[in-house]
């Protein structure tokens, strides 16, 4: 604040301001309405940012998604807990051995746990409800696997322990993505 | 007194890093700095080095995911400090990164595999690496841990977007809507220009440094960044944010930095004895207002603060620091930088920078070396490993163990970063060795 403008120490107090809506809200406050920012009542400031990121697969991911485009599921096997980890990585997290040793499991397993979404991420209700499970794989150690969607399979049919086997995309669709695993279907 | 009680010191027992200047593989990638940054001197991106004997290096990584290259630090590192990180029971993780640059929310949460962190404690600090080691270093003082690993790393080249995320640090209201295109690089040239200004240091002293830290960096089998650069070439790149060019901003690079600390006790339990044990003897740190256009852009009052703090509890008299310090590793992400730094943290008087540069005073072999490594100018900018990265060179210096970039007699480092564009936060470590 500039002397001369206001003298020093005055209280220049506030502009005045707009009056908290008695009526026509249920809520306490001023209700700020779309048009309210359209009509510029309110100072509003819009920026949109595009963040954009290339990551590099590495080796782990690089061979797990190479093996998807495959149609087959890669794991890696710690030498030193002789765990067969799925998703594979070049470390073993228990041990921090170092994994160069690269196994198939089946695309087969065991439904571990798993929950059934019956609203979108905008909290509204869907038409048919997601089964979203954690498949135990055969061929990987005990409780490694990986998580995807069930389908073929009515939400109430689930149940943990089921035995289910992946769906793929044909060999022209397949890209080397998580999705080219459809879902997993009961076996 | 603050000064640390012997018998209660902290040691640096271990370092290592990955990435950096990746000789022989060539990016297959399109590296995304054409995209998004200010395209240098177009040799920056590969520059030949000499010293290695070797053709080409490359800034990028493109055969390794984040946690791989992570993974490699972190087990050179503990190698280096003979420990069997899954068998300690009392010691801590800190990772420095920040969730726009991993391009991960809770990037923290995909850290603990690749450092041996499973169900142990681990945190991140949000900030440049020197703010992590200060935290391991204050985990270990506290009681609470013998070990502490101290993580960071940078993964610029998986980043397209990143003049955008530096917009995004931009306050919204004054300062992000004043031009919808404008690089934020224009920070960096208004703090250069008052700097000179008031300093009365001028734009061939700016250039100087270029010229000192891409040279030094020709002798770091690290650098990406080396050459044989003369000033007149580096006022005479294109201008940037005037008064700063092209080739006064440091360029990106990829890395993992991992540094262990240890209590004294562990440390001489791991070493056998404190050779090869750098010290700890003093921390500091300090963060100016985030009001670009009310703090002070001619000093780094950030950098004084820190190293006032720091000097303090390693017991230093301000006007001797230039005469009990062997070398110093500062910031220098832009030419004016380094100079900037030297006067805040009082290696010289204000003014006095440029001609110590001009006058080889800070040359690798002069009285008081600045960036023998090269710096970021030299080695790359690293994001949040940027001031951990100039621990590892500083521990590389007092083991003696510098190679081509050997201070003769070294026993005392001063290490200090910048958290970088728009901030004014920063941090000093004193470092020493027993040699």
């Amino acid at each position: 604040m500039k002397e001369g403008v206001v003298k020093k120490g005055q209280d220049i107090g506030v502009g005045r301001g707009i009056e908290p809506n008695p009526v026509g809200s249920k809520y306490a406050g001023i209700e700020v309405k779309e048009s309210d920012l359209r009509d510029g009542r309110y100072m509003s400031i819009r920026y949109s940012a595009m963040f954009r990121y290339r990551w590099d697969t590495g080796i782990a991911v690089g061979r797990f998604l190479e093996g998807l485009r495959d149609g087959r599921i890669v794991g890696s096997r710690c030498n030193v807990c002789k765990r067969i980890l799925v998703p594979p990585r070049v470390f073993c997290e228990l041990d921090f051995a170092q994994i160069d040793d690269w196994v198939y499991v089946y695309d087969t397993g065991r439904v571990n746990t798993y929950s059934i979404s019956y609203i979108d991420k905008q909290a509204r209700r869907m038409s048919s409800p997601v089964i979203v499970a954690v498949v135990e794989l055969d061929g990987a150690s005990q409780g490694m696997g990986i998580m995807h969607l069930l389908g073929e399979v009515r939400p109430e049919d689930v149940y943990v322990g089921m035995r289910v086997k992946a769906v793929w995309r044909s060999r022209e669709e397949r890209k080397g993505a998580i999705t080219d695993i459809v879902y997993f279907k009961p076996l | 007194m603050d000064i640390i009680p012997k018998g209660e010191r902290i040691g640096i027992v271990g370092v290592g890093y990955a990435g950096l200047a990746d000789i022989k593989r060539v990016s297959a990638k399109d590296h995304p700095s054409n995209s998004d940054t200010i395209s240098t001197n177009t040799s920056s991106s590969i520059d030949t080095n000499i010293s290695t004997n070797v053709s080409i290096s490359t800034t990028t990584t493109p055969h390794y995911s984040y946690k791989e290259l992570m993974f490699l630090a972190a087990r050179m590192a503990y190698e280096d400090a003979d420990i069997m990180v899954r068998r300690e029971d009392r010691i801590s993780f800190i990772c420095c990164t920040e969730d726009f640059w991993e391009g991960n929310m809770i990037s923290d949460e995909y850290m603990p595999d690749q450092l041996g962190a499973v169900l142990r404690p681990l945190c991140t600090v949000a900030a440049d690496g020197l703010y992590g080691l200060i935290t391991g270093f204050m985990q270990i003082r506290s009681g609470l841990v013998d070990v502490a690993v101290v993580e960071a790393h940078s993964k610029l080249s998986d980043v397209v977007s990143r003049k955008e995320i530096v917009r995004f640090a931009l306050d919204p209201v004054y300062i992000r809507g004043i031009h919808p295109d404008i690089d934020p690089y224009f920070i960096a040239g208004l703090e250069m220009n008052r700097f000179l200004y008031e300093t009365g240091n001028s734009r061939e002293s700016c250039a100087n440094v270029v010229s000192k830290n891409k040279g030094n960096a020709l002798a770091n089998p690290r650098a990406c960044y080396a050459s044989n650069v003369d000033s007149s070439a580096v006022l005479s790149s294109p201008v940037v944010a005037y008064p700063l060019t092209s080739m006064e901003v440091s360029n990106y690079a990829d890395a993992s930095i991992v540094v262990v600390l240890a209590s004294e006790h562990k440390a001489r339990m791991l070493k056998g004895s404190t050779d090869g044990i750098v010290w700890i003897d003093g921390v500091g740190l300090c963060s100016d207002t985030p009001w670009i256009h009310d703090r002070n852009l001619a000093d780094a009052t950030y950098a004084s603060l820190a190293a006032e703090m720091a000097y303090r509890m390693a017991g230093i008299e301000i006007d001797g620091v230039n005469k009990y310090i062997d070398l110093a590793e500062i910031d220098d992400t832009f030419s004016y930088k380094e100079l900037q730094h030297m006067e805040a943290l009082r290696l010289c008087r204000k003014g006095e920078a440029g001609i110590l540069v001009k006058e080889g005073f800070t040359a690798k072999d002069g009285d008081m070396p600045v960036n023998p490594s090269g710096g970021s100018l030299g080695v790359g900018y690293l994001v949040e490993a940027t001031g951990i990265h100039r621990v590892l060179e500083a521990t590389l210096q007092l083991r003696g163990s510098a190679g081509g970039m050997q201070v003769q007699g070294a026993r005392r480092a001063l290490v200090q970063s910048w958290r970088g564009l728009p901030t004014a936060s920063g941090a000093v470590v004193l470092l020493s060795s027993n040699q």
